[in-house]
């Protein structure tokens, strides 16, 4: 496929529709989002950002192992979610619970990742979401050979591959993206630009203009959007998902945004960023953005408000529920999947934990009898 | 002067004191600078010795590796940091087939004096690929020597041997151990890089390991002799090449062998350390050599690694099985 250099290359600015305080800037490189999806796009945000304070609770409680907060990052979560059909597919990172969730996989399944209870909690198969990975880049590959399937199956899905900036420095990153452009696959890689890999950042990834400056050098469009401003987001990968669905090949996209918490529960922002820069990105929060905007158009009313702040609420419970739970994995687990048939070495080993186990148990039975008899003495 | 550090500074420490000696000594990785890396390992060096000697390179370990190759070969001795064990694999290729060949393949004209470090192993409690034990793919690959420190003392040492070595150095860092204090003599004369080490002895078996192991090793030793087994506990310290001499010693003198990874066990450095025991002390082996290892199964999730860890239960459990011959 041969394009012009003019078709390839991002903007000047990246995509945006909406100005801090709501206001509608002139945007004609694309069409303005029906209000109606707007509107769904605001439930999502608001249910996403409690998903994401209820699980950075979760942590501090014990209840997750940890958890890399997607907290200012709400409007690509739900960008990258929204835009496709139920028989497309979405390959999301560590950081993207909450996209996942946007799927349709219910939360506590979610979350069986980051608890520690298993590696991945669905069945990616029912909800068209492949396992949250963990080794960067990693999944954009998967996504593009499943994209690759589905042209020789001559089926129309489209599959949205997610990554962080810092893992397009990674050699799996710019391999997806060639065999992509090369089979013309349909597949949307949406970078969130959050400014930083853990304490690194961007200019430690690229000496380029933009990330989206990358695709051009593949043979495909990259596109800059402002990643706080879910209007453009969406407007952005529709016309992605349009445009991979009709068989016009891989679209990268390179969303702007900010990561407000630290990398992870476990990492010290402090050691590498000011809180001044964080304050400026809080100040361009996702959720007030359209907020603000819906409530200019008219179109978000105080019932509205109440009512998604309820559906987030019961969310945000289920999550705690599910997280309650003391559940503890099955051992015999570790050796059912990990050939399709389990070998003889592996019955074996099994064999010899669960009787390691069982002693263990009778021990421990036995010592509480003991406890027992001599309370009672 | 004698102080107490946990292997965390100790390494630090090491890393200080190579770089003051040789300013081609310098240091790469992802989040090591500003930071000083995820476990802090390399805290201050890049206040100390600024950001040319203290690289937070791009996100990419193949980049790591190959770009050390490069540096080596005008003179530089680069000192890599890998994050976190699991994701060592992107710069698998650069390291076996680059980093491990480049020496032999010019028949000596290009050294190699790059060092890898590698938090390793489990007992954190994190997600996958957050734990793993990979040293056996890289003992299985010629021209790459594998350490591994278990006290702060050796953290101290044997960084700066690797350092001064002029082969690539796999430095495996037992991650659980980073914040356990122990006693660091910075004037103390050094056993060899590669030297294995009795460290208790004792008279009716000998238990091997290396690193976070160790404990685990001496711990069990404790319960033994508390019930009348004497166990003699031997730190391997290097996993390739594997220092025979202590190990086929005690042996001979016990007869009874049990060694001791959290890697899987399969085509593992226990396996090759139970080949290599049996080949050379076999008239005085009463049992075979006994493997307690990790399960052939992929790490398990946070709240059941315990069950695949070993234990001091399960080490004095193979104990007891190769006196019971
Ligand atoms: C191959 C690989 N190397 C290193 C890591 C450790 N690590 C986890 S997240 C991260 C930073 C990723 O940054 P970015 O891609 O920008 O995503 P963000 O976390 O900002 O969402 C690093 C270095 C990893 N997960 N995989
Ligand atoms: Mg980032």
């Amino acid at each position: 496929m041969a394009h012009e250099d003019s078709e390839l290359l991002p903007g000047e600015t990246p995509v945006r529709f909406l100005d801090q305080d709501g206001r509608a800037l002139d945007e004609t490189r694309y069409p303005m989002p029906p209000l109606s999806e707007l509107q769904a796009a605001y439930r999502a945000l608001v249910v996403a950002r409690r998903i994401n304070e209820q699980c950075s609770a979760l942590v501090r409680q014990g209840r997750l192992a940890v958890y890399p907060s997607s907290h200012g990052q709400e409007a690509c979560e739900v960008a990258a979610a929204l835009p496709l059909a139920e028989r497309d597919w979405l390959f999301p990172t560590y950081r993207d619970a909450v996209a996942v969730i946007g799927r349709g996989v219910p939360p506590a399944e979610a979350m069986v990742l980051l608890q520690g209870d298993w590696h991945s909690g669905y069945d990616p198969r029912e909800h068209g979401v492949a396992p949250q990975a963990t080794p960067l880049a990693t999944q954009l590959l998967h996504a593009a050979g499943f994209a690759h399937a589905a042209k020789l199956r001559g089926e129309d899905t489209v599959v949205v591959a997610m990554c962080g900036d810092g893992a397009t420095s990674e050699g799996d990153f710019h391999e997806a993206l060639n065999l992509a452009a090369v089979f013309g696959l349909a597949v949307v890689f949406l970078v969130q630009n959050n400014g930083f890999a853990i304490s690194v950042p961007l200019s430690r990834q690229t000496a380029a203009a933009s990330l989206a400056h990358k695709a051009i050098g593949y043979g495909m469009p990259g596109v800059r959007v402002d990643g706080n401003d879910a209007a453009a987001l969406l407007a952005v990968m529709h016309a992605a998902v349009d445009r991979a669905r009709a068989g016009g090949g891989p679209t990268l996209v390179e969303a702007h945004t900010y990561r407000i918490q630290a990398h992870t529960n476990a990492d010290d922002d402090t050691r590498y960023r000011d809180r001044a820069e964080v304050q400026e990105w809080v100040a361009r929060d996702p959720l007030i953005r359209l907020r603000s905007y819906l409530r200019v158009c008219d179109a978000l009313s105080a019932a509205a408000e109440d009512e998604i702040t309820a559906e987030a609420e019961a969310v945000a419970a289920e999550l705690r529920d599910a997280l309650q739970a003391e559940h503890v994995p099955d051992p015999e687990d570790l050796f059912r999947h990990v050939y399709a048939e389990r070998t003889p070495r592996l019955e074996e080993q099994w064999a010899m934990l669960a009787d390691e186990l069982a002693r263990d148990a009778e021990s421990e039975h036995a010592e509480s009898e003991h406890a027992e008899h001599e309370e009672a003495r | 002067m004698i102080e107490s550090l946990t292997m965390a500074k100790a390494i630090n420490a090491g890393l200080h004191a190579a770089m003051s000696a040789d300013d081609k000594v310098l240091l790469m990785g992802e989040d090591i600078g500003t930071l000083g890396g995820v476990f802090r390992v390399t805290e201050g060096l890049k206040n100390a010795f600024g950001e040319n000697r203290v690289l937070d390179t791009p996100l990419a370990e193949s980049g790591i590796v190959g770009t050390a190759i490069g540096l080596a070969m005008r003179g530089y001795r680069p000192v890599c940091e890998i994050q976190f064990d699991g994701f060592i694999f992107p710069g698998f290729d650069q390291i076996t087939t680059q980093l491990a060949k480049m020496t032999a393949r010019h028949e000596g004209l290009l050294q190699m004096p790059v060092v890898i470090r590698v938090p390793y192993g489990g007992h954190i409690g994190a997600i996958e690929h957050h734990s793993e034990s990979p040293e056996a793919y890289f003992a299985h690959t010629p021209g790459l020597r594998l350490v591994s420190p278990a006290t702060a003392q050796d953290g101290f040492t044997m960084i700066q041997q690797a350092i001064a070595s002029n082969d690539p150095v796999l430095f495996f860092e037992p991650k659980s151990r980073y914040w356990q204090k122990g006693e660091v003599d910075r004037e103390a004369t050094a056993a060899p890089l590669h030297a294995s080490r009795v460290i208790r002895t004792g008279s009716d078996a000998t238990v091997i390991g290396h690193g976070a192991m160790i404990a685990t090793l001496l711990q069990a030793a404790e319960i033994a002799a508390e019930e009348g087994t004497s166990l003699e506990v031997i730190d391997l310290r290097s996993l390739s090449p594997i220092d025979y001499g202590p190990i086929v010693e005690s042996a001979q003198k016990t007869g009874r062998v049990v060694v001791a990874h959290e890697a899987p066990g399969n085509a593992s450095i226990g396996s090759e350390l139970a080949a290599t025991i049996t080949e050379r002390a076999f008239y005085s082996l009463q049992a075979p050599v006994l493997r307690v290892t990790g399960y052939d199964v992929p790490y398990p999730p946070a709240k059941i690694e315990a069950v695949f860890l070993p234990d001091a239960d399960r080490v004095l459990d193979a104990v007891d099985r190769v006196l019971a011959y």
